[in-house]
């Protein structure tokens, strides 16, 4: 078997994991178990990535967002022991029909773009942490990187004024 | 690699964008609705790695980066909001929080 079939398996299964522990996680009414269907999501976007040569981005995925965001969504949910959704009074079939058929809509519109575009293939490409790291540091994304810390240090500051109990209610 | 894997790339994104916007109709748990959104926010890297590769471009994968970051901070605030709401309202209804509602 060569080595580019055996990539395309390779995506054609993470492909279809990524989707079906999507779906799970959005027709799931326990939060807890949909925060794990999304940790599978992500974990299989990390290898779709990494099939699609981007190592360095794919390490990423899994330690920030699969490590990271998720940890500290799964630490929420059971610090404030969220309970499944209920069903709501007169919850009709309506409104899930119009929102299915919204989704529909959009997926028809920009799928029907993209399966008629031609995208190009380049030949060689290098996107090990070096190469990143080599136009990450540009001058032209420099200040943006500095931005993100101080968008970060924001973050963190606000993340502790605002889930701080007020001293006197 | 041939250039139908690129664009089987952008429909898988596009599947998981439409996955996205149809959960944050659909469920009301607010945390559910967020992990909605950083699903939308994952397609949409997936996107630009994809176009990355099909270009040989770099630029692609250091805005997968800054989107990376800026999903970080969201989720840290967003969920800090979460629990203070939590503490006044007592549940995570999203039709509970209408206080600023016209």
């Amino acid at each position: 078997m060569s080595l580019a079939l055996f990539h395309a398996i390779l995506f054609y299964m993470f492909a279809a994991v990524a989707v079906g522990a999507a779906l799970a996680m959005v027709t799931q009414r326990n939060p807890t178990y949909s925060a794990f269907a999304l940790i599978v999501t992500l974990v299989s976007l990390a290898a779709v990535f990494g099939l699609l040569g981007s190592p360095f981005i794919a390490a990423l995925q899994i330690v920030v967002y699969a490590g990271a965001i998720m940890v500290l969504f799964l630490f929420v949910l059971m610090l404030l022991n969220v309970k499944a959704e209920l069903r709501a009074e007169g919850e009709g079939r309506v409104f899930t029909l119009v929102a299915l058929a919204l989704g529909a809509v959009l997926a028809g519109e920009v799928g029907s773009v993209l399966v008629a575009v031609r995208t190009p293939m380049a030949g060689a490409f290098d996107a090990s942490a070096r190469a990143v790291a080599h136009v990450l540091f540009e001058p032209r994304y420099l200040y943006v990187f500095e931005a993100t810390s101080i968008l970060i240090l924001a973050s963190l500051v606000g993340a502790i004024a605002l889930a701080k109990r007020d001293p006197n209610p | 690699m041939s250039p139908t894997i690129v664009q089987h790339a952008l429909l898988l994104s596009l599947a998981l964008f439409a996955i996205g916007v149809v959960g944050v109709f659909l469920r009301r748990n607010v945390i559910t609705v967020f992990m909605c959104v950083e699903l939308m926010l994952n397609a949409v890297n997936l996107a630009f790695i994809a176009l990355s590769r099909a270009w040989g471009n770099l630029d692609g994968q250091v805005l997968v980066f800054f989107v990376l970051t800026v999903a970080a901070a969201e989720a840290a605030v967003g969920l800090a909001i979460t629990i203070s709401i939590h503490r006044h309202k007592d549940t995570l209804d999203v039709d509970a929080f209408n206080i600023m509602k016209w």
